[in-house]
């Protein structure tokens, strides 16, 4: 079976059982909103400096919530006694790896989605969706794509909650850097900004391909 | 002399720092049954599940049919089929996508069909609509061993496979052993009923400690020496 | 407990007849790092010409540059010695991974310090954030949390792969840290922490000089922690087997 057929079973697979189970979306999702209503009190917000603080409201709020999501795939395989459940069979590990990490994607996207109509409406700064979109979908990819990998590591300890971001979060500063200044660019007009959309690009592709070819190595006993 | 189809040699295996196999040496011929019995922590789990694929060799050599597990792991992988303790079932899928997942992860031909013939073989193709979660212990082991059969495998790892099946599934099980055998398949399994181990296994191998103390063709046992030479051997 | 009755006693090793030999090897390097030590203060402090913008402070610049440097040598080693245990499956590679990561985070806690105290006596701010100090920090944190996640994991075969990759990932992902945090910077341009312009020859060679003993510091470090490694694993090992 070809690499694409089997990432895409493994990924439908996991959505079917995330459907059934239905623990965590509810909780990522009003945990995002729950931070973008903490920001709007946090830094008692007048109409000028909204816009200041907006992208990096929004993009706190993303982030932890990625990483509440992030450790759900692969720590819902260990809890159960095992990834070998998938490991037992034949099937590549890459696919295994991408399968997650498309898992991910979609998961914290789905909350994204959800968080971005509230931050319009909570912040009340205007802003293009379809300039955005590409942003936080290259965005989340990045942070999944490194996330994802770190992950299955993570997993294998007892402090898996708290190890996951403080493994992760120093790796996925340029992703930061570049999503928040790329988000104010979209909300303010702004000048001589360096391509940062060129650079989430460019780490999506180096750390996709890294993680891929990784992920076996960490992923078996 | 045939070439043996599981070749063992010095295997060695780590937990940590902790050593759990210290050095193994197991020979089976294809057709052949091999009953492990040991103490539990003796490292049968462990030696099953580095067959299986499922934990890295460190030290020695591993043949299955002529492929060295360490090099060459996904195609062995093809070839056995494990029931554990865990059922390695997903909960929340029902015992029909359970299976067809399963069958499409190794590949099999015309999945659908193969889930279907194989849930109708353990007796729980009524069962097949429901979710993994709310199946009996019993019900959970058939499945499991259904899964384990999906891809035909040649050599079959089983890890006290009469754990939680009531007459009926103990039945289908020893069926399905001998259709095994009859098709030429290989048979490695652990129990800790001797007198059965001796049934149903033409060698009969104790491990203590990680290491092989006792090795017996079944036809060379006395009745009951099987009993005896536990006693002396393991305990 | 019927089975420890059972099992034949551990045998005592021979007791060593040699006497151990002498570590010729680090009593050399110690020796050397003790005289490069030496130098680099004489140097540093009475050779290399006063700064002629920030004073006598700029001399701290001699022990932050080459303690940055060791921090990321060990960095790059650590990383290397991860991709060769990943290719030769050698614990010992492994060894000198984790000696390296120790070594590692003292020179770079050692860096963030320096840095910070530079930047506190020329821009009157303990902390600033250019591309430079930044990247440190987060080396820091990488740092740190290999060790806690080598920690967590134990010592084993999994916990050493799983040291590698993170150590493959992080040294690819140092150079873009550092560059988008530069784009950053053309933002906000603040105090930055170094030095501009030509350097005089004098100063070049006090430079050099440091380097130097730090690296030979560096090497005699990393073979203690060597050893250090190597003994837990066997002591480890040692008493798993007794229990």
């Amino acid at each position: 079976m070809n690499l694409l057929a089997q990432i895409w079973f493994i990924l439908w697979k996991d959505i079917r059982c995330e459907l059934r189970s239905k623990q965590m979306w509810i909780g990522m999702g009003l945990f995002a909103l729950l931070v973008l209503v903490i920001f709007n009190f946090a830094f008692d917000l007048r109409v000028d400096n909204k816009a200041a603080v907006a992208p990096g409201a929004l993009w706190v709020a993303f982030v932890f919530a990625s990483f509440l999501g992030l450790g759900r795939t692969i720590a819902a395989e260990r809890e159960k006694g095992s990834m070998d459940r998938l490991l037992l069979s034949p099937v590549n590990r890459k696919a295994i790896y991408l399968a997650k990490l498309l898992g991910n994607v979609l998961f914290i996207g789905v909350v994204e989605i959800v968080a971005l109509p509230v931050f319009a409406i909570l912040f009340n700064v205007p802003f293009s969706a379809g300039a955005l979109i590409p942003i936080v979908l290259l965005g989340t990819v990045g942070i999944a794509s490194v996330g994802t990998l770190f992950s299955a590591m993570a997993a294998a300890t007892q402090a898996r909650e708290f190890l996951l971001p403080i493994l992760v979060f120093p790796l996925i500063v340029p992703i930061l850097i570049a999503v928040v200044r790329a988000t104010s660019a979209v909300m303010l007009v702004t000048t001589n900004e360096p391509p940062w959309l060129g650079l989430i690009a460019a780490f999506d592709a180096i750390f996709l391909t890294a993680s891929t070819l990784l992920f076996e190595y960490v992923i078996e006993e | 002399m045939s070439i043996p189809y599981l070749n063992i040699r010095a295997l060695k295996k780590s937990f940590g720092v902790k050593p759990v196999l210290r050095g193994i040496d197991l020979t089976l011929y294809a057709g052949e049954r091999m009953a492990l019995l040991g103490a539990n922590g003796a490292g049968k789990t462990t030696l099953l599940r580095i067959l299986a694929g499922l934990t890295h060799v460190e030290g020695g050599s591993i043949t299955i049919d002529g492929l060295d597990l360490a090099s060459q792991t996904r195609e062995v992988r093809c070839k056995v089929g494990f029931v554990a303790h865990q059922p390695y079932l997903y909960d929340d899928l029902t015992a029909q996508e359970n299976l067809l997942f399963f069958a499409r992860m190794y590949a099999v031909k015309q999945p659908q069909e193969r889930a279907t013939f194989l849930l109708r073989y353990v007796g729980l193709s009524k069962k097949g609509r429901e979710r993994a979660s709310s199946l009996s212990r019993g019900q959970l082991q058939r499945l499991a061993i259904a899964r384990a059969l999906l891809h035909r495998p040649q050599l079959l790892l089983l890890d006290e496979p009469e754990t939680g099946l009531d007459q009926e599934g103990l039945e289908l099980l020893n069926a399905l052993l001998k259709e095994h055998q009859e098709q030429g398949g290989t048979l490695l399994f652990t129990t800790h009923d001797l007198p059965d181990a001796a049934e149903r296994s033409d060698q009969i191998v104790m491990l203590r400690n990680g290491r092989v103390v006792y090795q017996q063709a079944t036809a060379d046992l006395a009745p009951g020496g099987i009993t005896q030479a536990y006693q002396e051997v393991v305990r | 407990m019927a089975l420890a009755n059972k099992e034949t006693p551990v045998v005592q090793p021979a007791a060593r007849t040699r006497p151990v030999p002498l570590p010729v090897i680090s009593l050399v390097l110690w020796a050397l790092t003790l005289l490069g030590m030496a130098v680099t203060i004489w140097m540093a402090f009475l050779y290399a010409p006063e700064d002629a913008i920030e004073g006598q402070p700029q001399r701290i610049f001699y022990f932050h540059v080459p303690v940055s440097w060791a921090g990321m040598l060990a960095f790059v080693v650590m990383a290397a010695a991860g991709i060769l245990y990943l290719w030769k499956k050698d614990e010992r590679w492994d060894w000198v991974a984790r000696a390296s990561a120790e070594i590692g985070t003292l020179f770079i806690s050692l860096a963030l310090i320096t840095g910070s105290i530079w930047g506190r006596t020329t821009w009157g701010t303990w902390w600033t954030w250019d591309a430079r100090l930044t990247t440190t920090l987060i080396l820091w944190f990488v740092y740190v949390g290999y060790l806690m996640l080598r920690n967590y994991m134990g010592r084993s075969s999994a916990s050493n792969r799983a040291g590698a990759v993170m150590s493959i990932i992080c040294v690819i992902d140092v150079p873009i840290i550092y560059e988008s945090v530069n784009w950053w910077r053309t933002l906000h341009p603040a105090a930055e922490v170094g030095v501009a312009g030509a350097l005089p020859p004098s100063v070049v060679l006090t430079l050099m000089i440091s380097l130097a003993t730090f690296t030979i510091l560096y090497a005699v470090l990393m073979i203690q922690a060597y050893h250090l490694q190597r003994v837990q694993t066997l002591a480890q090992r040692l008493r798993a087997e007794l229990e």
